[in-house]
C-alpha cells in the first residue's frame, strides 16, 4: 500500500533522520576534498597538458574545474538545507513545547520507569518538605511549578531550556549562511547563460570590443572580479574569470590610479602594498579620493574594493642590442615598452620581441651560509634573529620573449646592472624555454672600463674566420723562441692553432670536446685537452691583440686582469652557442610605470552570512554549554521520589543528580 | 549538610584575596602594555587588549591554577624583558638569556619538558607509580610555563629586531607549533585536574611531544625559528584572534583523538587496567570535541571575516579554507553520531582517531602539499 502519502512521509522521515545527516556531513566533507587536490580554475590549457584530451573531457564534464560551483556539488548543499529545513520542521514543534512545558503530566508510573530516580522515607508533613526542596531547587537554577495531586504534590523542575532554543539557532544559522553564499553566487549568470543569454568570452580581445552578450551591466546585484589599472590610467570595469574565458562587468564609476606604492622592510622583503586611487562617477566628476591597502579596502557605492595584487604597467625600455649573428656589427638601439612587442629583423630570421616584465630590484641572496657558530646559543638551534646580511639588491632586470616566425619562443631575464662573481664583475643574462623552468643564467665579462666592448670585440675576433690566419701565426711565433721561427714546429703550432679556433668558433668548448673524443685515444683525452686549452687561450689572448689594433685601441696588458677577461670571455662565447638568441639586450635606462590589481566585489550575501554565522556561534554554545535537565519531585506522606532526566546524559549530569539525592536525603532526614 | 541545600553563591562572592590580586596583577599588566606599547598597536588591537584583561581575570577564577601560572610567566618574562634591557646583542652575553630563557633557549627548554614529561608519564602509568604521575604534571606544567615565556619574549625580540619587523608570534608554522603544544598541554591538565585521573597522559603528551619532535626538526634542519617579518596579507589585528581560536580547536581535536585512542586500547584490554573507565574516556572525549568544536566555528567565522577584507571575499574555497570546513564537518559528524544510540561507543572513538589525521592535514599537509592564498605558512 503506498500511497503518494506514505512516500511523502518516508521521504520526511528519510531527510530528517540523523543517519541522513551524517551521511550528508561525511560527502560534503569528502567532495569538498577535490578542489584542494585539483587546483581550481586554471587555464584550461594547462588541464589538457596534464590529463590528455580524453581525461580532460570527463573531468570538464564532471565539473571538477570548479567544482565549488558544479551542479552536483550544490546538489549536495541543497540537500543538506532541506534536511535541516525538515529536521527544523519536523523539531520545532516539539521542542518549542518542551522549552515551554514542566512535563507536569508525568505519571507515577512513568516516574518509577526513570532511570535517574531516588526515593526517601520522611515523617514531618509533605508540604514543609515542598517548600524546603522548592527553595533548594531554585537555588539550583531550576524553574519549579507545584501541582497538588491527590494524595500528595508533585513539584515539576527544569532548567537550560535555552538549550532547545541553540538547536534552532545554530541549525537556521546553516540555511542563513547558504541562502547568503546563494546570493553571492554566480547563479543568476548561470541561469542566463542556460538560457542564452549570456555567453562567456574567450577571445584576447580589447575590453571595449567585448559584446554585450558577454558584459554584465552595473546593476549586477553580486560579482566578483578584478582590474590591472597602469599609473596614470582608470578604469570602469572588472573581468570575471568564469571557466575557460571571462566576463565583462561594468561599473557604476571609474575608478583612476595616480600612484601604487610598494614599501620594503630592511632586509627586501615587500612590507605594504599601496594605491592612490580617485573614483569618478559617469559624468567624469571626482567624487572620491582614497589610499587602498592590503587589509584597508575602500567600501564606495555598495562595491568594495581591495588590493589584491601588483605588476608593471608599461614601463618603457630604452635597450642596447647586440647582434650575436654579425659579431663585428656595432650595437643597435631598440625601445621597448612592457607588455608590448617589437618587430626584429636579424640575419638569422625575422622575430618578435615581447616585453613581459619589468622589475626595479630584485633582491638576491649572495653568499654562502653562515657555518653554524659554535657558541651556546647553537645548542638551541641558534639565534632567532635571522642573518640577513647577504641579501643584496642587485637592480633592475627585464624579461622579454623571443618569437620567431614558427612561433616558438624563449623567454629571458636580463639584468641592468653588471653583477660582482667571484671577485669579477659580468653582466648576466637568464634564457629559459618553458615558463615552469627556472631561468640559466649566462655571464659575458665585462672589462676594466665596466663595459662589454671588449668581450664583443674579442668575440668578433674570434668567430671571424679571415682572422684566423693571422691569430694562428702572431700565437705561434710568439709561443716559440725565435731561433724556431720558419721551422716545422711553428707550422705545427700553426696548424693546431687554426684548428682549434675553427673549432671553438663552430660550437665552443662542445665542438671541441667531441673532436677529442673521436680523434684521441682515451688514455690521452686529458693531456690532449689541456694543451687545447691552453693553445685556445693564448691564442684568444692574440685575437684581442689584433681586435684591439684593428679597433685602434692600446694592446691589452699582459696581467692576471687580462688573463681572467680571456678566459670568462671563452666561456660565454662557448654558451652563447647554446644561448639560443640572436641578440642580446642589454638595458640602459627606464622609465618604469606600476600597475595595480585591484579587486572589486558586491556581495549583499555578506551580510546575511555574518548574521547566521553570529546565531551558529550562540546556538553552538547554546547546545554545548547549556544543559537541559529536568527535576521531579512526587511527594506523598511519608514518601518521596526524586526523578531526573536530560537529553544529554553526561558525567556531569550524574554528578547533579548525586547531589539532588544527597539534598532530597538531606532534607528528609 | 546545609552547605548542600544553599544555592552556590553568586561568583563574585567565591573569589578568594588570591583571585583579587591575580585580577589586579592582570588589569596591570595590560594596561602597562596598553601605556608601553600603544603606538605599536592600531585601535583593534587596543580594543583587544583591554578586552583581554577581564577574559584573563575571568578564566583565571574558573581554573584556578591559570592564575599562578599568569603570574609566573609574567614575572619571568618581565624579567628576560629586563636583561635584554633594549639590546639583542644581550642574548648571547646574559647568562639567563642565554641559556634559559630567550625565546630560542625557553622554547628548547619547553620541548625538553615535554619530551621528559611524556616517558614519566609512560612510566607512573606502567608502574603504577602515583608520584611519578605528579612528576610528570610538574614537568608539564613546567614545560607550558617556559613555552608561554618563549613566546612572550619571542614577541619582544622582534621588535628589537626592527620596530616594523614586530607583531605577535602566531605568524608562522614554527610559532603555532609552540602554540598548539602549549594550547593541548593546558586543556590536557585541565581535565587532568577534572577527572583526578593522570593516566591519559602518557597517550596526550605522545601527540604533544610529535608536535615537539616537528619543531625541533624544524629548527635544526630547516632554521625555521628565525623571526621574519610579516607578509602584508598578515598585518592585520585579526590574525591575533583568528590564530589563537584556530589553535584551541586544533589543540582540542588532538586531545580528543589521543582520548579516542586510549578508548579503543582499554576496550581492548590494553592497559585497561590503567587507564580510567571508558565512560570516563568518553565523556572527556565529547567536553573536548565541544570546545574545540565551538572555538572551530569561531575561528573560521573570523577567518572568513578577515578574508572579506583582505581578499576581497568571506569565502574563496582556497585550500586551507576549504580543509577548515571538511575538520569542521568531520567533528559536527562526530557530534551528531554521538546522538544516535547505536552508533557511539568505538565507533566515535575512531572517529575521533581518524580526525586527528584530518585536522592534520589541514593545518600542516596543506601548507605542505597544496598552494593556495594561506601559502605564507608554507614548509
Ligand atoms: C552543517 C550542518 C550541521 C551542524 C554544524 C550541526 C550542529 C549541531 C550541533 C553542534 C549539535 C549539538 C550536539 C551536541 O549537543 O552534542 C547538533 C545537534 C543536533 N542536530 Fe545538528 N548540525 C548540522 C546538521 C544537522 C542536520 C542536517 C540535522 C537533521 C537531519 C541535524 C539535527 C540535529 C539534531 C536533531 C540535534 C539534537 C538536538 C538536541 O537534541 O539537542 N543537524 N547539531
Amino acid at each position: 500500500m503506498t500511497t503518494p502519502h506514505s512516500f511523502g512521509k518516508s521521504l520526511f522521515e528519510l531527510l530528517s533522520s540523523m543517519r541522513f545527516a551524517i551521511s550528508l556531513l561525511s560527502i560534503l566533507a569528502i567532495a569538498s576534498v577535490i578542489g584542494t587536490v585539483l587546483k581550481q580554475a586554471e587555464p584550461y590549457a594547462n588541464y589538457l597538458f596534464q590529463f590528455g584530451p580524453f581525461w580532460f573531457e570527463a573531468f570538464r564534464k564532471l565539473g571538477l574545474y570548479d567544482v565549488y560551483h558544479a551542479a552536483w556539488f550544490l546538489v549536495i548543499l541543497l540537500f543538506l538545507v532541506v534536511s535541516i529545513s525538515v529536521c527544523i520542521w519536523r523539531n520545532a514543534p516539539g521542542f518549542a513545547r518542551e522549552m515551554k512545558s514542566f512535563r507536569e503530566h508525568v505519571t507515577d508510573r512513568s516516574l518509577a520507569a526513570f532511570k535517574h530516580k531516588h526515593a526517601a522515607e520522611f515523617t514531618h508533613a509533605p508540604e514543609a518538605l515542598a517548600d524546603q526542596a522548592q527553595h533548594y531547587l531554585e537555588g539550583q537554577g531550576y524553574t519549579v511549578r507545584r501541582l497538588t495531586r491527590d494524595d500528595g504534590l508533585l513539584l515539576a523542575a527544569k532548567a537550560g531550556s535555552w538549550n532547545r532554543l541553540g538547536y534552532f539557532l545554530a541549525h537556521s544559522a546553516i540555511v542563513l549562511i547558504c541562502i547568503g553564499g546563494l546570493m553571492d553566487g554566480n547563479l543568476i549568470f548561470k541561469a542566463q547563460q542556460l538560457l542564452g543569454y549570456k555567453k562567456i568570452e574567450t577571445r584576447d580581445i580589447p575590453q571595449s570590443e567585448v559584446p554585450p552578450i558577454s558584459r554584465l551591466t552595473p546593476d549586477n546585484p553580486s560579482f566578483r572580479g578584478s582590474v590591472q589599472i597602469p599609473e596614470g590610467s582608470s578604469a570602469d570595469v572588472v573581468f570575471l574569470n568564469v571557466a575557460d574565458g571571462y566576463l565583462v562587468q561594468d561599473l557604476p564609476f571609474t575608478i583612476a590610479l595616480k600612484q601604487f606604492r610598494i614599501e620594503h622592510y630592511s632586509t627586501g622583503q615587500p612590507k605594504n602594498f599601496e594605491s592612490d586611487v580617485e573614483v569618478f562617477d559617469h559624468t567624469g566628476k571626482k567624487v572620491r579620493k582614497a589610499t587602498i591597502a592590503v587589509n584597508h579596502p575602500l567600501i564606495h557605492d555598495g562595491i568594495a574594493i581591495y588590493q589584491a595584487s601588483f605588476a608593471d604597467g608599461g614601463t618603457r625600455l630604452d635597450i642596447r642590442g647586440w647582434n650575436l649573428f654579425a659579431p663585428t656589427a656595432s650595437p643597435f638601439p631598440v625601445e621597448g615598452t612592457v607588455h608590448q612587442n617589437t618587430r626584429l629583423t636579424s640575419p638569422a630570421g625575422d622575430y618578435t620581441l615581447e616585453f613581459v616584465d619589468f622589475r626595479p630590484f630584485n633582491i638576491e641572496n649572495m653568499g654562502e651560509e653562515d657555518a653554524p657558530k659554535n657558541n651556546a646559543m647553537s645548542v638551541f638551534g641558534g639565534s632567532p634573529v635571522a642573518s640577513d646580511k647577504h641579501m643584496r639588491n642587485v637592480g633592475p632586470s627585464f624579461q622579454y620573449k623571443l618569437r620567431d616566425t614558427r612561433g616558438q619562443a624563449r623567454e629571458f631575464s636580463n639584468y641592468m646592472l653588471p653583477l660582482e662573481l667571484d671577485g669579477r664583475w659580468y653582466m648576466l643574462s637568464g634564457v629559459r624555454e618553458t615558463p615552469n623552468e627556472s631561468f640559466r643564467y649566462m655571464r659575458m665579462p665585462l672589462d676594466p672600463d665596466g663595459s662589454l666592448d671588449t668581450f664583443m670585440r674579442l668575440r668578433g675576433a674570434l668567430l671571424n674566420p679571415e682572422l684566423r690566419p693571422e691569430i694562428a701565426s702572431r700565437f705561434a711565433r710568439e709561443t716559440l723562441p725565435k731561433s724556431a721561427w720558419g721551422s716545422d714546429t711553428e707550422d705545427k703550432l700553426k696548424f693546431s692553432a687554426s684548428q682549434v679556433l675553427a673549432l671553438f668558433a663552430d660550437g665552443g668548448f662542445t665542438a671541441l670536446g667531441r673532436f677529442i673524443e673521436e680523434k684521441v685515444p682515451a688514455a690521452e683525452r686529458d693531456k690532449a685537452a689541456a694543451t687545447y686549452l691552453r693553445i685556445l687561450e693564448l691564442s684568444t689572448f692574440e685575437a684581442l691583440h689584433i681586435a684591439n689594433r684593428d679597433a685602434k685601441l692600446p694592446p691589452p696588458a699582459s696581467d692576471d686582469a687580462t688573463g681572467w677577461l680571456v678566459r670568462d670571455s671563452l666561456n660565454s662565447i662557448s654558451d652563447l652557442f647554446v644561448y639560443g638568441s640572436p641578440i642580446y639586450l642589454q638595458l640602459l635606462q627606464f622609465d618604469e610605470v606600476k600597475a595595480s590589481g585591484l579587486q572589486l566585489t558586491r556581495s549583499p550575501g555578506k551580510s546575511v552570512v555574518y548574521f547566521g554565522s553570529l546565531l551558529l556561534t550562540l546556538g553552538v554554545f547554546f547546545m554545548f554549554y547549556v544543559r537541559e535537565r529536568r527535576v521531579w519531585l512526587r511527594v506523598r506522606p511519608g514518601h518521596a521520589l526524586l526523578a531526573m532526566s536530560s537529553n544529554k546524559h553526561t558525567i556531569d549530569f550524574e554528578k547533579e543528580f548525586a547531589q539532588h539525592v544527597h539534598a532530597l536525603d538531606t532534607l528528609a532526614r | 549538610m546545609e552547605l548542600v541545600l544553599n544555592p552556590p553563591a553568586p561568583l563574585l562572592k567565591r573569589l578568594s584575596w588570591f583571585d583579587w590580586l591575580f585580577a589586579v596583577i592582570a588589569a596591570a599588566g595590560g594596561l602597562y602594555a596598553l601605556a608601553h606599547y600603544n603606538e605599536y598597536m592600531d585601535v583593534y588591537e587596543k580594543g583587544i587588549l583591554l578586552a583581554t584583561i577581564p577574559a584573563l581575570a575571568i578564566f583565571g577564577w574558573y581554573w584556578k591554577p591559570f592564575r599562578t601560572l599568569f603570574i609566573v610567566v609574567g614575572a619571568v618574562s618581565l624579567f628576560a624583558l629586563g636583561q635584554y634591557d633594549g639590546n639583542l646583542a644581550r642574548m648571547e652575553e646574559a647568562f639567563f638569556l642565554k641559556y634559559l630563557i630567550s625565546s630560542q633557549a625557553a622554547i628548547m627548554w619547553m620541548c625538553a619538558l615535554f619530551g621528559l614529561a611524556t616517558l614519566t608519564y609512560w612510566g607512573g602509568m606502567l608502574g603504577r607509580s602515583g608520584f611519578a604521575l605528579k612528576t610528570a604534571t610538574g614537568l608539564t606544567w613546567s614545560a607550558v610555563a617556559l613555552g608561554w615565556v618563549g613566546l612572550m619574549v619571542r614577541w619582544y625580540e622582534s621588535y628589537l629586531i626592527g620596530p616594523d619587523v614586530g607583531h605577535i608570534p602566531v605568524s608562522n608554522l614554527y610559532e603555532v607549533f609552540v602554540l598548539f603544544c602549549l594550547i593541548t598541554a593546558m586543556m590536557y591538565l585541565y581535565y587532568e585536574a577534572r577527572y583526578q585521573t593522570r593516566q591519559l597522559g602518557a597517550l596526550v603528551l605522545v601527540v604533544i611531544s610529535a608536535a615537539v619532535g616537528f619543531i625541533l626538526w624544524y629548527t635544526f634542519d630547516r632554521g625555521a625559528h628565525e623571526i621574519q617579518p610579516l607578509v602584508p596579507a598578515l598585518k592585520s589585528w585579526w590574525m591575533k584572534l583568528h590564530v589563537p581560536a584556530n589553535f584551541i580547536g586544533y589543540g582540542s581535536f588532538s586531545l580528543s583523538a589521543m582520548l579516542g585512542a586510549g578508548y579503543l586500547l582499554a576496550r581492548r584490554g590494553i592497559l585497561a587496567s590503567r587507564l580510567p573507565s571508558l565512560d570516563i574516556i568518553d565523556d572527556m572525549m565529547y567536553k573536548a570535541i565541544a570546545i574545540g568544536f565551538g572555538f572551530f566555528t569561531i575561528a573560521t567565522i573570523l577567518g572568513a571575516m578577515w578574508a572579506a577584507e583582505a581578499w576581497g571575499g568571506y569565502w574563496s574555497w582556497d585550500p586551507k579554507e576549504t580543509w577548515a570546513l571538511i575538520v569542521w564537518l568531520n567533528y559536527a559528524a562526530w557530534l551528531h553520531i554521538r546522538l544516535v544510540k547505536g552508533l557511539r561507543g568505538p565507533m566515535l572513538a575512531w572517529w575521533a582517531v581518524i580526525g586527528l589525521f584530518v585536522t592534520t592535514f589541514a593545518f600542516l599537509g596543506v601548507n605542505m602539499f597544496l598552494s593556495g592564498l594561506h601559502s605564507y605558512g608554507s614548509l
